[in-house]
């Protein structure tokens, strides 16, 4: 009993993370049907915001708040993100809606240019710019509409990005004179420690568990939470889900499927930087840290099947517990006396990385029957 | 993408092969050993590149997985060269057996004692592990972007797979083939090197006509019939999975040919090969070049991967910005590639743009449809 109870935390801490990583891949491949493989990296900038943020709260003006950061993180982190989604969508993914294979491939591009901007910019000058792009970005909408409709709206437009691009230089310039460790590029991976009250182990029905993957689950359990009721209880929701469900006829009712489009681009990614918050109290952070879990997003997006939220929660809690199943090697500890030639099988398969090879094998044995996944979107149609 | 292209003048095409060659035949002497190395391994990419363009640029089928088949060529070519050349190891094995522990060659290598046999596995073993993939996936009409995540998650299968088994197959650190030898010379020495790059040249061009033979007459049609309109070609009546199927595995035979030739050439096969990162830029190699243009997969690859060589050894932080601003410059600006844009109406139109040539005048309804398209 306390066996299965060891292996059901674990797999449920393992699919927590893929969980909350697969989430913003999900809505953005669910309900816009763009495949990003800059997911990951927008993952690893939401890692890499936690670690700005852990360090600028170490200054004295926010020492003591030290113990809070990671939670301005998560908010901070949905914000970088969402912002770098923002831009992306606004640049490039626009151009290419309803071939997906094209977003793919321009996305991976934009994956590779984001790991080498880390690598090789400051963070210090690299936060500069996010603010810039930020203020940039949003400070034209909150003008009033009379100058909106004005037709010098194009020169305040044109100002805000000159004011933007100054303050973004003096953000820069301050947090690399003030945080050393800011100031100078480097491709070596960079650690984040959790705040005190949430290192250590915590005790659940005779089971020990590190807080740090509690926390993980509680993310998790928030974003979910929050990202369902966005979509069903809101305006806005309401208005994603009918241009996913039929995109002319949305345009035709009056919704602007610009917004619409920029708005469920930007939550797709803001999610990844929470999911970048989880990961950094993993492990420590590097410019891959997010290519190591975008193939195993798919596979739960896949498995779960295309624009179904409960489908993504079902497919990486099974996914995490057969990992755990596998990788442990724990129906051994279940079942010790079974024959030998099926023990040395399970052996065999007891690594984290020959673990991985069973599942996505298992993945894939599972489409060939259910090709559409879990929970196929119903609807008649012959193809696409 | 249309099925008639404007066909290059017959002469251009007479003389570009006349150049080609004379090239080919020139470049030994020409270049030093380590230049000639790079570009030998460079054409042997560009048969991979010829088998992407096949399935993606003719039938539509985005594979991130070729690594794959590249890899398990070039395991089949280092295994032969490592069992070859162990006469003098211990049991008579390749010498890092004994790192493990293994006494006995397991019995899937066995057969590789055989030239014979390792001259076929080189390309049948990949092909066969190909058409199983594609079965398996085409059977269910898993196509589009499904298809592209399904393989990019064989690939890892197999990367993770062939990174583990240290007593198999050398995990980690791969096959080396520099030290071994062939014909009583080593594969590492110079004039090995140069027969390499002869060998490499000769089935560039030969793969060239073989892929130029499968996209022409039926067989083609249908295949880009499925890169077109699959729901269409079925209803005709044609199974598209037995084509996609048979297609694929050629693309895999293609995949194997290379992999064995750029690992004689490089010195080693390892995992390395099976990454994701160098499956996608497969893909890169021919959408630059020109999808649905064989001669512009095999230019693709030859001067992107001479490009990087070339970025890399200037400014090595560089090259992953000009890879990423490739990418997205090819798939926004210039989808059809440098050759499909020469071949297409590039060309005149930027003459027009400086008023060189005068406009073609369409109706205004077709622009409007056309524009529909785009959305």
């Amino acid at each position: 009993m306390e066996l299965l109870l060891d292996s059901l935390f674990n797999g449920v801490a393992i699919g927590s993370v893929l969980l909350v990583a697969a989430l913003g891949l999900a809505i953005v491949f669910g309900l816009m049907g763009v495949i990003n493989l800059a997911h990951g990296e927008l993952m690893m900038l939401g890692a890499y915001t936690t670690y700005v943020t852990q360090l600028i709260f170490k200054l004295p003006i926010l020492k003591p708040f030290y113990n809070s950061y990671i939670i301005v993180s998560i908010f901070l982190a949905f914000i970088v993100s969402g912002v770098v989604g923002i831009l992306l969508e606004k640049t490039i993914i626009r151009k290419l809606y309803g071939s997906p294979l094209e977003t793919l491939l321009a996305t991976w591009g934009v994956s590779l240019i984001l790991q080498q901007f880390v690598r090789s910019v400051p963070l210090a000058y690299g936060t500069g710019l996010v603010i810039s792009l930020l203020i940039g970005l949003f400070l034209p909408t909150t003008f009033s509409s009379k100058i909106k409709e004005s037709i010098n709206f194009k020169y305040f437009k044109f100002s805000s990005w000159i004011f933007a691009a100054l303050t973004g230089v003096l953000t820069g310039s301050l947090i690399s004179s003030s945080v050393s460790k800011l100031s100078r590029a480097s491709a070596r991976n960079v650690d984040v420690t959790a705040p005190s009250w949430m290192r250590g182990q915590i005790e659940i029905i005779g089971t020990t568990f590190p807080k740090t993957r509690l926390m993980i689950i509680v993310i998790t359990l928030i974003s979910v939470i929050a990202i369902t009721l966005f979509l069903n209880q809101s305006a806005w929701g309401m208005r994603i889900r009918a241009v996913t469900q039929n995109r002319q006829m949305s345009d035709c009712l009056g919704i602007s499927t610009e917004k619409v489009d920029i708005i469920t681009f930007g939550i797709g990614s803001g999610l990844a930087g929470v999911a970048g918050v989880a990961v950094s109290l993993l492990g420590s952070v590097g410019p891959n840290v997010g290519g190591n879990y975008i193939v195993g997003c798919f596979m739960v997006v896949v498995l779960g099947g295309v624009g179904n939220l409960l489908g993504t929660v079902l497919a990486s809690f099974g996914i995490g517990i057969m990992t755990d199943l596998i990788g442990a090697g724990r129906l051994l500890s279940i079942w010790p006396d079974m024959p030998l030639t099926l023990s040395n099988t399970i052996n065999f398969f007891a690594t984290t990385s020959m673990a991985r090879v069973m599942i996505f094998a298992l993945i894939v044995i599972f489409l060939q029957f259910k090709p559409t996944g879990l929970f196929p979107q119903k609807g008649r149609m012959v193809e696409n | 993408m249309s099925l008639s292209k404007i066909k290059f003048d017959k002469k251009i095409v007479l003389s570009f092969w006349i150049i080609l060659i004379a090239l080919i035949i020139a470049a030994p002497t020409l270049l030093p050993v380590f230049r000639l190395n790079l570009l030998g391994r460079y054409l042997s990419l560009s048969i991979v590149a010829l088998g992407v363009d096949l399935i993606w640029g003719y039938t539509g089928l985005l594979s991130l997985g070729q690594g794959i088949f590249f890899a398990l060529g070039g395991y089949c070519a280092a295994m032969y060269l490592q069992i070859t050349s162990s006469s003098e190891f211990p049991n008579n094995i390749p010498e890092f057996f004994a790192l493990y522990g293994v006494e006995k060659l397991p019995f899937f290598w066995e057969p590789f004692r055989s030239p014979v046999f390792t001259f076929f596995a080189i390309w049948v073993i990949p092909a066969l592990v190909a058409g199983l993939i594609g079965f398996l996936v085409f059977r269910n009409r898993i196509k589009g972007v499904y298809f592209s995540i399904l393989t990019q998650a064989s690939l890892l299968v197999f990367f993770n797979f062939f990174n583990g088994q240290q007593k198999l197959i050398n995990g980690t650190n791969g096959l080396k083939t520099d030290v071994t030898q062939i014909f009583g010379q080593m594969v590492g020495s110079e004039s090995m090197q140069r027969v390499f790059f002869w060998i490499t040249a000769i089935l560039v061009i030969a793969a060239w006509f073989f892929a130029k033979w499968v996209v022409k007459g039926r067989f083609g049609n249908i295949l880009i019939g499925i890169r077109d309109d699959e729901p269409r070609v079925r209803f005709t009546g044609y199974n598209p999975v037995i084509f996609k199927t048979i297609i694929f595995s050629i693309a895999g035979a293609l995949a194997g040919i290379s992999g064995a030739l750029y690992t004689v050439q490089s010195g080693i096969v390892s995992p390395q090969f099976m990454t994701v990162p160098f499956s996608i830029e497969m893909v890169i190699w021919v959408a630059v070049g020109g999808r649905g243009t064989l001669l512009g997969a095999i230019l693709g690859a030859v001067f992107i991967n001479y490009a990087k060589s070339l970025v890399s050894e200037a400014l090595p932080a560089s090259w992953m910005f000009i890879q990423g601003g490739l990418f997205i410059l090819v798939v926004t600006a210039l989808p059809e590639g440098v050759l499909g844009w020469m071949q297409g109406d590039g060309p005149r139109n930027l003459l027009q743009r400086f008023g060189l040539k005068r406009k073609i005048e369409t109706y205004p309804s077709l622009e409007i449809n056309n524009k529909d398209k785009k959305l």
